[in-house]
């Protein structure tokens, strides 16, 4: 399996959230991209992004924020 | 609570928009001031005038919408988990940016919400403004590619998330309790709180029925993320029509409801508060739509996030308040006879300094 690239923008303003995954996921092209983020606006921006783009969202709630998998 | 499951899909500024489009004529009707049912940036410049922070005595009411956009956010944050009180964003370069984001709009008169209901409205002047809007955020985008960056807000002891809330409530009280504490040597009393007998502060909605309708607005607008700067952002950023869809319900809604009240009169002279030069509608939102992107939302915006807890959101709030004063006492407002004597050296003062906030700020832990 591909190593898990990872980014972490909580605590950023829109639409930062949202611009540095698409970057990264953009870099990445295919492969594995785990997002710490905030719940909210950048949860819902970034996933409504990534499955736009045909990739796969999985998470879960960390307490401090959230932790997205995105996969393709 | 299915409306509210469906405010977080690709339904959600729709609703909220089309409700935004019907509440803010309904307002008109019962009383607030032509095409300016709702506007962030005029009812801040009405409250910073009930408060004496400017003296234009025709601008002066303690609008109950404002709070109610906020205390209707903070109702659907607390009620869905997502009061998250945060602070350390660059809060006084947010401060600064609201001083000049309400001096490009009180050059124009009226925030984005106010572009698009006057242009609901009939009122040809608008697109002027719109289009200086679109340039703004255009700019703002440039930078925002570049790396722009106000840095990232840190979580923050739950009394902090509860000052704009606070004083929200406080605005509130002094509405309903409206002292007047100065006095004429006569004994008459003067304010503050100052209330317009004339002029388009003397013009309102009944109390409750603005306050009711503003929380419902905020309520919606906190769960959907409606955001009418973001709109034109996100459509030139990622081509994400998601809010865009918002503001075109806006209009939609706005102007079905102008037209079956009575309210729609199309042209481009005499419309109600407003001017018809269009270079300085143009560069007046062009300063807005910059300074609001580069804080990341329309005043709207900024006050749901205030109402989440977002303290440097709040900050953004309280330069538009007091940037509103300092405009008026500089003659700096446009009138229906166009830009204040000072009006275009604010706007192109404004533009420097947000221009230079745009080449100069990035995230350090980049």
């Amino acid at each position: 399996m591909a190593p898990t690239r990872q980014i972490d923008v909580r605590g950023l303003s829109c639409p930062e959230p949202v611009l540095r995954v698409g970057d990264a996921l953009r870099a990445l092209g295919t492969g594995r991209l785990e997002v710490l983020l905030d719940p909210g606006t950048a949860h819902d921006n970034i996933v409504r992004i990534a499955e736009r783009a045909g990739w796969r969202v999985t998470g879960h709630d960390e307490g401090d924020g959230l932790r997205v998998m995105l996969e393709k | 609570m299915a409306t509210t499951s469906l405010l977080t899909t690709r339904w959600g500024p729709i609703l909220t928009g089309a409700a935004i489009g019907v509440c803010a004529p309904l307002l008109v009707k019962l009383g607030n001031p032509g095409n300016m049912g709702v506007c962030v940036a005029c009812f801040s410049r009405d409250i910073a005038g009930a408060l004496g922070l400017h003296r234009a005595a025709p601008v002066q009411y303690l609008r109950p919408e404002i709070s109610g956009l906020v205390l209707g956010a903070l109702l659907a944050a607390l009620l869905h988990r997502e009061f998250r009180p945060r602070t350390g964003s660059a809060p006084l370069v947010r401060f600064v940016l609201g001083i000049c984001a309400v001096a490009g709009a009180l050059m124009f008169l009226g925030c984005p919400w106010r572009a698009y209901l006057r242009l609901a409205g009939g009122d040809g002047n608008a697109m002027a403004g719109i289009g200086g809007l679109a340039a703004g955020i255009a700019l703002g985008v440039l930078f925002l590619r570049r790396g722009f960056s106000l840095g990232r807000t840190r979580p923050a002891p739950v009394a902090v998330g509860w000052i704009i809330p606070a004083l929200m409530l406080g605005l509130l009280a002094l509405l309903l309790w409206a002292p007047q504490v100065g006095r004429t040597p006569e004994g008459t009393p003067t304010g503050p709180v100052f209330f317009s007998t004339q002029g388009p502060g003397s013009q309102h909605a009944p109390i409750l029925v603005a306050f009711v309708l503003a929380l419902w607005m905020g309520y919606l607008a906190q769960r959907s993320r409606f955001c009418t700067v973001g709109a034109i952002r996100d459509l030139i950023l990622m081509r994400d029509a998601h809010l865009f869809n918002g503001v075109l319900a806006v209009i939609g809604a706005a102007l079905v409801t102008n037209v079956a009240l009575g309210l729609f009169k199309p042209g481009f002279t005499a419309q109600p508060i407003a001017h018809t030069n269009t270079l300085w509608n143009f560069l007046g939102m062009t300063l807005s739509g910059l300074a609001f992107t580069l804080a990341g939302g329309c005043p709207g915006r900024q006050l749901f996030l205030a109402g989440e807890g977002d303290a440097d959101a709040g900050m953004f709030a309280l330069g538009v308040l007091v940037g509103a004063g300092i405009v008026h006492t500089f003659n700096a407002a446009s009138s229906a006879a166009g830009p204040g004597p000072t009006g275009p050296a604010f706007v192109i003062a404004g533009l420097v300094v947000s221009v230079m906030i745009g080449l100069t700020m990035r995230d350090p832990q980049r």
